[in-house]
């Protein structure tokens, strides 16, 4: 058994685990997050995905332990207490899911984009950068929608932030 | 129209959860005390099983109990059945081979389920899985289709590996119409086998509870209650009122979580023998290999024209794989899901169809979404499409000089068509997709040195998959209806239980739109219950797009009876004649009167009962209602598909996706595109990216994500959507469904355009870089040649 210690939507964890404990694994078994969802075993769909020290990665294949001390962020931990974040907004407004399966790691992947790329994102960009994620059910029309709505919505909480 | 009423784009009230991370799915599930379960699975496609030995495994630490077939038998667990009948040409029964939950003496598919192993953990179980010792005889193995019926025999049965020989149509009606035909189109085609993935993986936690001889199973099903009859009356699991089943959230299903599975039902069964809960979550590559596949099948067809380029006959053969074991539904989908299709949206007055279906050492095949549809949307939109090739006529122009107009019509392949105007879906759809500049943009594109395409496909589906006694004299074994029941709370809230089942769908908004609507009541004081046996009482569930068409359509009939009744108890309330009260916007109103009661006092009133005790009306406002519509509902619409495609690289664009779809009565305009969206991807999926291909010793190669394209966001263009309109005459509601059109309409729409550019029918589905690669070279040495 291994120890791990962590921040989770912002608040301090600690683990007593098997080291070969997944991150996914950890979240939803020791914690009981089961917003991060586990879709496929290659790393492929995305479902996992949350943001570890402000950088989205896949929690299937990512080792507890590896994120020992660090700060996880997921899909519970978006919104602000009970006011959602403006890319969970996005997805309900523009009927960005369905079965809401692949959602919690769509949502935490466009985060990252936006963070990445900015406010203004084209139909092409979005739709390159969500080759990691798979959705079965939307045919990504909306969801692509979703995202660059949700980009435009952050830029207007950065800057009510600033 | 009321702001949350029927034709809204209301946003969804399921969405918080899930946008938060709080739905509720099975794999989210956990019971205390729960073990885990590992299914061991056959590595080979076809084999005796000799010997199994788990002396070794039982000892492992943290190991509970290991299963086999054996123990199953001894408890005298029946076996997974198919409860759609099919008769052959010769009157025989269709030949169903044994489907035991673990195997019994061999195994017939990779995957195929020969023990389970229960631990307190998933990795004890799976550890100690790889203890067991089993010992298999090979047998000669075959995947292929087309020489299923002269391949080593799966099933003692059917010794030629031939399910059924099952036609459908007037053979000399149509042979008649093919000798005095002017031209004859013929092809060969192969529909892809595909394989469903749902993003939610199947899941199933079952429980025993000694002290009231309950089970409970938590499932990831369509069809929780069809579920529970099958596990309780075939199975044996229990009898009904001591097994509840819940699907609670559902990650999608397309078809592939109808099915009632091994894997649910040894779980259930076991935690009564291990007496803890038993849980088991399947991984991708375990649903690759055992969910149900779809689609694979191999097709001839031709069609007949007349001088004046009128279709005169069709006639088809196809062979339909239907895998290792006739799964719950699978006999149905390439017979009477598929050939009553083949007359598509034309007036063709002699039909004939021929299905072998046949076994295979390949997972079970069975509907996903379309079923049996989009399979015959693919052969008569493809005909067409190259008949008016052959023929020099515009394909559109072709097609609308062949279209039903008249209504009802009968075809000659058992459909009565109810409704529809396909020309103006036609119409608009050429207007939408600027039909008239495709020449312009076919040369701008061949500038550039590509090749540009266009193709249609003017689809018809049959949905709601009812009535009942249609069904059941085509061989269904249970009734296709949908329940509801309507409970007015006290205060004037609303609680509908409904037999659907939500996976995707958004039923809960939609129903909750008819509610509100309906009863003039705020859409958040509505509560859509459906997924658990104990809530609700039966229902047959999700698929077929029949939740609008015959799950809301039994909501309108339990509102009418709640109007009813609320009616004569406002009559009491406002001491007038029942005659005389009028209910409109939430009030009731004597009529010519201002005196007038809302919805929420007259519930309040019901309950109390103070104005009418002693009188001849029950206190209480509780409506149940079952609904059995008088026909199949008939969506039909055009989806148009232009293309261009890089002949140096093989790779396809889709440059512009057009869809107008003819759904009848719309409730909420918003999902329904949503739907359409979904369903064009899947089939755009099928055409150009998946396929499920097993190698020759039936190893299945496409078994994850990485070797099995499922369709990406940048693999798939926006889409343009519009609809037409004609309400549906045989249901209250006038819906006709929309769950499945863009699914079935899409396949031909992207051949008959990659085709198009082409310029000759050379390429088969799907159309990966690679093929299409090879396909263009063939076009650019004719054009280098002209």
């Amino acid at each position: 058994m291994a120890t791990v210690h962590m921040t989770v939507n912002g608040k301090a964890v600690t683990g007593h685990i098997e080291p070969n404990t997944l991150l996914v694994a950890f979240l939803r078994e020791n914690l009981r997050l089961t917003g991060t969802h586990v879709g496929c075993d290659t790393s492929q769909c995305g479902a996992c995905v949350v943001h570890v020290n402000g950088q989205a990665i896949k929690s299937c294949t990512t080792l507890a332990i590896a994120c020992d001390g660090a700060h996880v962020t997921t899909i519970e931990g978006l919104a602000n207490g009970t006011e959602l974040h403006p890319m969970q907004m996005a997805f309900r407004e523009h009927h960005g899911l369905q079965c809401g399966y692949c959602t919690p790691g769509m949502i935490m992947s466009a985060v990252d984009m936006v963070n990445r790329k900015g406010h203004e994102l084209s139909e092409h960009t979005i739709r390159e950068e969500l080759e990691g994620n798979i959705c079965r059910c939307t045919g990504y029309h909306n969801i692509v929608k979703a995202v660059a709505a949700g980009a435009k919505a952050m830029q207007g909480m950065a800057k009510a932030a600033e | 129209m009321s702001a949350t009423g029927i034709g809204a784009s209301v946003k969804r009230k399921e969405d918080f959860r899930f946008i938060t991370g709080r739905g509720n799915y099975t794999d989210d599930v956990n019971r205390y005390g729960q073990t885990h379960a590992y299914f061991l699975r056959s590595p080979h496609a076809h084999a005796t099983i000799d010997g199994i030995d788990y002396a070794e495994a039982l000892k492992m630490p943290g190991v509970v109990a290991i299963f086999t077939g054996k123990d199953l038998a001894d408890d005298k667990i029946g076996g997974l059945i198919c409860g759609w009948s099919i008769t052959s040409k010769d009157g025989s029964p269709m030949k169903a081979g044994a489907h035991p939950a673990l195997a019994q003496g061999k195994v017939r598919y990779v995957g195929d389920h020969v023990a389970v192993i229960i631990a307190d953990t998933y990795a004890q179980a799976r550890t100690a899985a790889e203890h067991v010792n089993v010992k298999y005889g090979v047998l000669p193995a075959n995947a292929d289709t087309a020489s299923a019926m002269k391949s080593a025999p799966l099933h003692d049965v059917a010794s030629d590996n031939r399910v059924y020989d099952w036609h459908l149509g007037d053979k000399g009606a149509t042979e008649a119409a093919f000798a005095k035909a002017k031209h004859i189109t013929k092809l060969d085609i192969v529909n892809n086998r595909l394989v469903p993935n749902p993003m939610e993986p199947r899941a199933a936690v079952g429980e025993y509870e000694q002290g009231t001889e309950t089970f409970c199973l938590h499932t990831t099903s369509q069809n929780p209650h069809v579920a529970r009859l099958v596990l309780s009356a075939f199975i044996g699991i229990a009898p009904e009122h001591k097994l509840r089943v819940i699907a609670p959230d559902v990650g999608g299903g397309f078809g592939s979580k109808i099915f009632i599975y091994a894997e649910e039902t040894v779980c259930v069964w076991a935690s009564k023998k291990v007496g803890r809960p038993v849980k088991w979550t399947s991984d991708r590559t375990e649903a690759f290999l055992s969910d149900a596949h779809g689609r694979d099948h191999v097709t001839h067809a031709e069609l007949a024209m007349d001088a004046n380029n009128k279709i005169i006959g069709l006639r088809v053969h196809t062979t339909a794989n239907l895998g290792a074991y006739l799964s719950t539904f699978s006999s149905a989908v390439p017979t009477y899901l598929y050939a009553p299709l083949l007359s598509g949206q034309y007036n063709i007055p002699a039909i004939y169809a021929e299905v072998d279906g046949v076994y295979t050492n390949t997972a079970p095949v069975d509907a996903y979404r379309g079923a049996g549809r989009p399979e015959a949307t693919f052969v008569i939109e493809r005909l067409v499409e190259v008949a008016a090739r052959e023929l020099g006529v515009d394909p559109a122009v072709f097609r609308q000089g062949n279209y039903v107009t008249q209504f009802p019509h009968q075809t000659p392949v058992i459909f009565c068509y109810d409704g529809g105007d396909y020309n103006a879906s036609m119409l608009k759809a050429l207007e939408m997709a600027d039909y008239k500049g495709i020449s312009a943009r076919k040369a701008a594109s061949a500038a550039k040195g590509k090749l540009r395409g266009i193709g249609f496909s003017s689809y018809i589906e049959a949905c709601g998959i009812a009535p009942s006694a249609a069904v059941g004299s085509l061989g269904a074994g249970v009734g296709l209806w949908e329940s509801a029941e309507v409970r007015v709370n006290p205060v004037g809230t609303v609680e509908v239980l409904t037999g659907s089942h939500s996976h995707g769908q958004g039923h809960e908004t939609t129903f909750a739109q008819l509610v509100s609507g309906r009863l003039g009541i705020p859409i958040e004081n509505v509560s859509i219950v459906h997924g658990d046996t104990d809530k609700v009482q039966m229902g047959m569930g999700t698929y077929g797009s029949r939740s609008g068409a015959v799950g809301m359509s039994a909501i309108s009939k339990a509102l009418d009876k709640i109007e009813a009744k609320a009616k004569k108890v406002a009559g009491y309330v406002l001491e007038a004649a029942e005659g005389d009260i009028e209910f409109k916007d939430g009030k009731f109103t004597v009529k010519g009167t201002d005196k007038s009661v809302d919805f929420g006092s007259v519930a309040l009133q019901a309950y109390v009962a103070h104005k009418f005790s002693g009188q001849d009306l029950e206190p209480g406002l509780k409506e149940g209602a079952f609904y059995d519509p008088t026909n199949f509902t008939f969506p039909a619409g055009v989806h148009i598909c232009e293309v261009e495609i890089d002949p140096d690289t093989g790779v396809t664009k889709i440059e512009r996706w057009t869809a107008v779809d003819d759904f009848g009565v719309i409730i909420n305009p918003m999902i329904v595109e949503g739907q359409v969206h979904g369903g064009i991807a899947q089939g755009i999926g099928q055409a150009l990216l998946e396929g499920a291909i097993y190698d020759k010793d039936g190893q299945l190669l496409t078994a994850s994500f990485m070797d099995y394209a499922m369709p990406r966001a940048d693999d798939l263009p926006s889409y343009n959507v519009g609809m037409t309109e004609t309400r549906c005459p045989s249901n209250p509601l006038g819906i006709k469904g929309c769950g499945e059109a863009g699914c079935i309409a899409a396949p031909p729409a992207v051949i008959n355009a990659i085709t198009d550019a082409l310029g000759h029918e050379n390429i088969a589905m799907p159309a990966t870089p690679q093929a299409v690669w090879r396909a263009a070279q063939q076009t650019m040495k004719k054009l280098a040649a002209e």
